[in-house]
């Protein structure tokens, strides 16, 4: 009696899903967790419901599951009770995470190739798909919103300062010499609101990470990690130290701003207090929603003494990737294929790219938005793309492919942090930031049994 | 004449308390097993490869300096904020106490603290003290301390400690306030006739019959610094500059939810809730027996 009704339970449980997965429209819901907010927000939700209308099988439901660090940990949580969404957006450092994630995730290759849909990687940006590929090309997850590091300047404290607002400084010197300039203006009436003449937010991925690939320096070996989980640190060279020490020095004459972790500066750059402000090129909305002065977009300074013959810089921002549970069936994964490969519909990428102020990740959508006329009404809004887009990609411009890059950062800041208040030099931050982060490696090395 | 309920069936019991029962079972002891089972793993995030590594993850954390030094971070922090919150509640108390006008108004105004979410009470503090926006902290740079508790130590420090001991002051307020009212006025009277004065007063009479509850808030306070501060610690500094402000509960956060080490987070978890097993017995033992002795006197 007992088992037969364990019987009919396990008979029925596997419809009841089927029944969740079709909704009450009978249509196809596929769960897409996100963790965008603002503008950011509202483009996923009309992304969507354009994805829902223009076909009659499928809905996409998005959900706002915090930010970054959460929703991966949300994901993870969901997969080990088998409650995983469909789609889940997670950040570029958590990259080498769900590469080891095994029978949770579906790569993009493996999703094409089961579902049928065709979902080509060569009509992706080089410089995006890097990231999330595998090395030998194949896509892992499905580049979604991505960005890259550019440095945005006040043209007004610019030219209070006596320096052209048209022509940013485009190595480390000119900038340290505009600096300079601004510093002992502050406090006139030309210069305004400008309190310190340099910030930088998310200082180790702008300031080390992407110093390091634009100069053609390695931050680890086996090609920053590509090639395999024993990747040791490398940021501890003297190229990368002299960059530390320079910010050092920066901040010792009061020429630079430290202003806190992640995103925290961005409000030092747009309020007016830093006259020049590095960050990631997606705060452009907001900078033009709160900047009262006149403001530009530039390249990442160089350093001619290290390379003179920069190349790309990497990318930041999120990929999509697809989750599995027991449940989930055929036809569930098809409509995630398609609602991938719908995304990469030029008009679409471009609407992302013009509202969020991402860069395209398909040369379709980055051809439509210029045939749209997009960078002659928005000037300098195709620096980051150019950015990406300079030299050739070699392993040191690739990107990261680090378990627990989250928490090397972290380490990259607390060793910074002491550093900034005069503890230890530039040389010894990177050095206790490499064999502090180096165990972080070899423990999510033993953790994932590679 | 005494007075007792007899229940005739032995189910009912039962069924009374099965659902505390259960909501301890289910959200207290199974996640409680199941972290010191973790704690004795080694794992990746996703649970694919679990081996067994003993205590590995035990004397990772305990030959890791970095560890340590967050034991003796969270012990200071502790100390500084029982201490800091103990000491106003117990001076703002004394006042209310007093026949004053208003009287109530005061009272319910020092409650008000208690009910503020963590996170809000970390924004209060930043739109004060905050070195760019904060009201305190603009006017501190204005003339000439540099203020900048993102950057210096021991500015990060004070904030968490000034924040979190604030949001302890009303709980603490609560219970010397009753504390004071069950205070003999008669003994109070007779010291006074003996020409005792107010300081006098308060140190030899007033003080020593506080001391249960004295004790009993020492130890909730010291529960609440290293349990129930992460909120307000994580929306004021993260942990940072450099660990300066990071407790054992923001480094487990930091290294479970973050950095996904659930091995070593799990072994972190067990060794806190030691610590506080260790804190409520040390309160059942000394406060069981002192209570009934300053009743017996």
């Amino acid at each position: 009696m007992k088992r037969r009704t364990l019987l009919a339970a396990t008979a029925v449980a596997p419809l009841a899903a089927i029944d969740r997965a079709h909704g009450q429209s009978g249509k196809i819901q596929i769960v897409w967790w996100h963790a965008m907010t603002g503008v950011n927000a509202d483009e996923i939700n009309r992304l969507a419901r354009a994805f829902s209308e223009s076909q009659s099988e499928a809905e996409v439901q998005p959900v706002y599951k915090g930010g970054y660090p959460e929703t991966l940990t949300a994901a993870i949580a969901a997969w080990r009770a088998d409650q995983a969404p469909h789609l889940v957006q997670i950040f570029e450092v958590g990259t080498g995470s769900m590469l080891a994630s095994g029978p949770a995730t579906k790569q993009v290759w493996k999703l094409a190739e089961e579902t049928g849909v065709a979902l080509d990687p060569a009509v992706y940006i080089p410089g995006v798909r890097g990231y999330y590929s595998l090395s030998d090309g194949r896509l892992a997850s499905m580049p979604f919103n991505s960005s890259t590091a550019i440095m945005w300047y006040n043209k007004d404290a610019f030219a209070a300062a006596g320096l052209d607002p048209e022509t940013a400084s485009a190595t480390w010197p000119d900038v340290i010499a505009a600096a300079r300039a601004i510093k002992a203006k502050i406090g006139t009436p030309a210069m305004g609101a400008v309190k310190f003449p340099i910030t930088s937010s998310w200082m180790i991925w702008v300031q080390l990470e992407q110093y390091s690939a634009i100069h053609d320096l390695p931050f680890a070996t086996k090609g920053n990690g590509f090639d395999g989980l024993d990747a040791e640190l490398r940021f501890n060279a003297p190229q990368q130290v002299k960059q530390w020490d320079r910010l050092l020095g920066m901040a010792k004459e009061g020429l630079y701003e430290y202003g806190g972790r992640d995103t925290v500066p961005d409000a030092l750059f747009y309020s007016g207090q830093a006259a020049i402000g590095f960050g990631s090129s997606a705060g452009r909305g907001q900078i033009a929603a709160n900047a009262k002065f006149k403001w530009g977009a530039a390249l990442l300074p160089i350093d001619p003494e290290v390379n003179a013959n920069p190349i790309n810089s990497i990318i930041g921002g999120a990929s999509l990737w697809t989750m599995t549970t027991k449940q989930r069936t055929a036809a569930e994964y098809k409509a995630v294929a398609q609602f991938l490969k719908f995304l990469a519909i030029p008009e679409q990428d471009a609407h992302f790219h013009q509202t969020t102020g991402y860069v395209p990740v398909t040369f379709g959508g980055y051809e439509k938005s210029r045939a749209d006329g997009y960078y002659e009404k928005q000037p300098g809004a195709d620096i980051p793309i150019k950015q990406l887009a300079r030299g050739k990609v070699t392993p040191n411009s690739r990107g990261l492919r680090l378990g627990r890059l989250a928490e090397i950062r972290n380490i990259l800041y607390e060793e910074t942090e002491k550093a900034l208040q005069g503890q230890q030099s530039g040389k010894e931050a990177l050095d206790n930031g490499t064999r502090r982060s180096d165990r972080v490696l070899r423990e999510f090395q033993k953790s994932v049994g590679g | 004449m005494e007075r007792r309920t007899i229940f005739g069936h032995r189910l009912l019991p039962v069924a009374l308390v099965a659902p505390q029962f259960l909501l301890t079972l289910v959200f207290f002891l199974w996640p409680a097993c199941e972290a010191v089972w973790t704690s004795l793993t080694r794992q990746d995030p996703f649970g694919l490869h679990s081996q067994f590594a003993g205590f590995d993850n035990f004397v990772e954390l305990f030959t890791d300096s970095l560890y340590r030094d967050s034991i003796g971070r969270t012990v200071f922090f502790m100390i500084a904020v029982s201490a800091l919150s103990m000491s106003s509640a117990l001076l703002l108390a004394v006042f209310a106490d007093r026949e004053i006008r208003g009287r109530m108004t005061y009272r319910t105004l020092l409650i008000w603290p208690y009910a503020i979410a963590p996170a809000m009470a970390a924004v209060l503090w930043i739109l004060l003290l905050q070195p760019r926006i904060g009201l305190i902290g603009v006017l501190l740079n204005r003339h000439g301390v540099s203020w900048d508790y993102h950057l210096n130590d021991r500015q990060a420090m004070l904030v968490v400690v000034l924040a979190c001991a604030w949001k302890q002051v009303s709980y603490n307020f609560i219970f010397f306030l009753a504390g004071l009212q069950s205070v003999p006025r008669s003994v109070l009277e007779a010291a006074r006739m003996d020409g005792a004065r107010g300081w006098h007063r308060f140190r030899t009479i007033t003080f020593p019959l506080l001391a249960p509850t004295t004790f009993f808030l020492i130890v909730v306070n010291l529960v609440y610094a290293a349990f129930d501060t992460f909120g307000t610690i994580q929306a004021l500094t993260q942990g940072g500059p450099g660990k300066a402000t990071e407790t054992l509960m923001v480094k487990v956060y930091r290294d479970g939810v973050v950095n996904l080490d659930i091995g070593s987070s799990s072994a972190q978890s067990v060794v806190l809730m030691i610590g506080v097993i260790a804190l409520t017995a040390l309160q059942f033992r000394f406060l069981g027996r002192g209570g009934r002795r300053e009743s017996a006197a």
